[in-house]
This record gives structure tokens, C-alpha cells and sequence, in this order.
């Protein structure tokens, strides 16, 4: 581990860039899908905490686009070109969307995790983004950091440890 | 509705709120253990999602949670979160096992989850009863849905519902803990998250204006 290297965290609802030697982490995913984008030879990668599929479904008047699969990952997409990752070498990693509660009569509400999931692999398709790992479903919570250096993705869950993809 | 904001008023109101209905719920919990509860002052405020998840802990620890949505006049959500071990006390008192763990071998232990159930069941229904009586307002618990696992993982999963409207909840935290002289004890939170619509409901029941 270098000493100088920094640990960017990014918040529910919201999303950052990184570039190495420093990585990226968002704790506590649940039914949220975590995705992160990265250009591995120019080592820049950004990640969203995604928290709903889609912004079209908002009572919002102001929306805030980091909140969303469909409007986080263009504007995510967009800061990493403008910071200088090239569109075509892109790929992406996911993790999250995991159904926290087991319910009798799960209203739609309630499967925002597989809901979240499939907006999420939608848009990347859309923007022509292979997605190269992912762990998605489940029900246990997930804390992921992303390291733009050897561009493997961590996942800690509660009552098994550490892996990475 | 998209940001909020609470006169001094309507904060003292909402305090009132969790008073009455924390003060129930200890009562019922008291009975339950047979043990002196003590409740702590509500705090009333309005938070992000992450700073939602600060109130109770770090996004990645570990916590039992009793989510319950309200239904009824005005909707909203109601928690009550246990540290993993606060859980096991309290199972232990109750089923009178002194050796009892939410976990055997990593797999969540059915008697254990479901005695959970029965006590989030009691007290937020106290809870919420007593809050329903204050206000002259019709509402009711759904099934109570029980997660262990992250604090974030569990929070943001019950708030699904109320963050299609906003980004700012009202939290209504009430902290209430036990301590039988022992090192062990108890202490767990009440949250209430009104959604915003039923802001207005809970104030005109009680007399305050919603808008200056």
C-alpha cells in the first residue's frame, strides 16, 4: 500500500472520481447498486451509489441527477472523459441491489434492489459500456472500494469477509 | 416538496410526539423485561441520507432493525434499531436463555428472529398507538420487516418509499437504554420519519400552522 494513497468516499445519492494511487469506497449498500466505471490504462475511475432505477418515476421538483441509474451514469460518464478517460476504453464493475427485507406481500416499492440492478445494466448497455464483474442480489449489505491501479473491485459483507472482483 | 424546514414550534411538537410515544414503548419494553427503562430526550432535525446514517452509527456496522411502515391518515415510516448484542440481551431476557445468539454457524436462528418480531411488534405498536391517540390520527404498523445487517444497508432500504419525494427526512430519535447494574444492558433508538405529506396532517391535528 503506498502511504500517500488516499481513500475517496462517496456518500447515498451521490458520486466521485479517483485516480491512482488513491481508491474509491461507498459503505453500506443495500438495496442501492454501487457502479463503477474505469478507464484501467489511464488508472481514472468513478463510482455512484445509486439509489433509485429511474428519475422519470420523481415527485421531485429540483432533481438530483446523482440520485438516479439513469441520470448518474451519463453525468458520471461525462466527468470522466472530461478528466481524461477515453469513452472506448470504459468498462464497468457493479455491486449492491441486494432485497434487505424478506416480505410476505413485496410491494414494487419494496424490490427497488432488483429494480436498481436491471436500470443500472440497461444504461451501461445504452452507453455501449461492457460491465466486466458484478455482485449484485442477495440480501446481505455490501461496502465496495474500487482501486484504479490493478482495477480490482473489493466487497465486504457482514459475516463473510473480504473478496474481490 | 423538495426542501424542509421547521419553525421552533413545529420542532417542539414533534418532540412532544416522540415523548409520548417512546415514553409508551418503554413502558411496554419495561413490562416485557420486567426492568427499569430509561428514555432519553427526543432530538428532532432534518437530515440528508448520510447524515441519516450518522445519527445511528457508521454505514458498515452492524444493526438489528425493525422497520415498519405506517399506514393509515398519515403515512410514514418507524424504526427501532438494536446493536447485534443489545438484540441478543434482550432475546436472552426474554426467552429466559442465557446462551442464546442471533447467529449459529452464521445462519440467523429462527427462534431468536422471530422473538424479535414479537417485541418490535409491541413496541411500536405502543409506540404508535399512544401517538394516535394524541393526535386523533388513524395509524397502523404494517408486519415488521427485520434486517441485520449494515446500518446504511438497512436504513436506505427503509426509507425507499419517502425518497421518491425528497432528500431531507425528519427524524424523531428517541434513545432509550437499560441498565440492570450488570455490564450488560440495553439501548436501542426510535426513529419516526414522517413522510412530508403527513407533516401537515400531524400539525393541523395538533393546532400549528404548517406554513408561516
Amino acid at each position: 500500500m503506498n502511504e500517500t494513497s488516499k481513500v475517496i468516499k462517496v456518500g447515498i445519492a451521490d458520486l466521485n472520481i479517483v485516480s491512482a494511487p488513491n481508491t474509491i469506497r461507498t459503505s453500506g449498500l443495500g438495496s442501492c447498486v454501487g457502479v463503477v466505471i474505469y478507464d484501467s490504462s489511464k488508472k481514472i475511475a468513478g463510482l455512484s451509489h445509486v439509489l433509485l432505477p429511474d428519475s422519470h418515476t420523481t415527485k421531485q421538483v429540483n432533481l438530483n441527477r446523482f440520485k438516479y441509474a439513469d441520470t448518474s451514469i451519463p453525468y458520471l460518464v461525462h466527468l470522466l472523459i472530461e478528466n481524461g478517460a477515453r469513452k472506448y476504453a470504459l468498462k464497468a464493475k457493479m455491486a449492491g441491489g441486494a432485497q434487505m427485507f424478506q416480505l410476505s406481500q413485496a410491494s414494487d416499492v419494496m424490490r427497488i434492489g432488483p429494480r436498481n440492478i436491471e436500470a443500472v445494466e440497461q444504461k451501461l448497455q445504452e452507453l455501449q459500456i461492457p460491465i466486466m464483474a458484478s455482485d449484485v442480489g442477495g440480501n446481505v449489505g455490501r461496502t465496495i472500494e474500487f482501486n484504479p491501479e490493478d482495477c480490482k473491485l473489493s466487497i465486504r459483507k457482514i459475516n463473510q469477509g473480504v473478496f474481490f472482483i | 416538496m423538495d426542501s424542509l424546514e421547521l419553525t421552533s414550534d413545529q420542532k417542539d411538537v414533534l418532540r412532544e410526539i416522540g415523548n409520548i410515544g417512546a415514553g409508551n414503548a418503554a413502558t411496554a419494553l419495561s413490562k416485557l423485561l420486567n426492568q427499569k427503562i430509561e428514555m432519553k430526550v427526543p432530538s428532532v432535525s432534518i437530515v440528508n441520507y448520510d447524515e441519516l446514517v450518522e445519527v445511528i452509527g457508521r454505514p458498515e456496522e452492524t444493526i438489528v432493525g425493525l422497520m415498519f411502515r405506517i399506514q393509515g391518515e398519515a403515512p410514514g415510516t418507524a424504526c427501532f434499531l438494536l446493536k447485534v448484542e443489545e438484540a441478543e440481551y434482550l432475546v436472552r431476557k426474554i426467552t429466559n436463555d442465557p446462551d442464546f445468539s442471533l447467529f449459529d454457524n452464521n445462519k440467523e436462528n429462527e427462534i431468536a428472529i422471530s422473538a424479535l418480531h414479537e417485541i418490535g411488534n409491541i413496541v411500536t405498536g405502543t409506540y404508535l398507538t399512544a401517538l394516535s391517540d394524541f393526535t386523533k390520527i388513524n395509524m397502523q404498523p404494517s408486519v415488521p420487516y427485520l434486517g441485520i445487517d449494515m446500518v446504511g444497508a438497512i436504513l436506505i432500504a427503509g426509507l425507499m418509499e419517502l425518497s421518491q419525494v425528497t432528500d431531507d427526512a425528519i427524524i424523531i430519535d428517541t434513545e432509550i437504554n437499560q441498565n440492570d447494574g450488570s455490564n450488560e444492558g440495553m439501548k436501542g433508538n426510535f426513529l419516526l420519519l414522517p413522510d412530508p405529506e403527513s407533516l401537515i396532517k400531524i400539525f393541523t391535528a395538533l393546532g400549528i400552522k404548517y406554513y408561516e
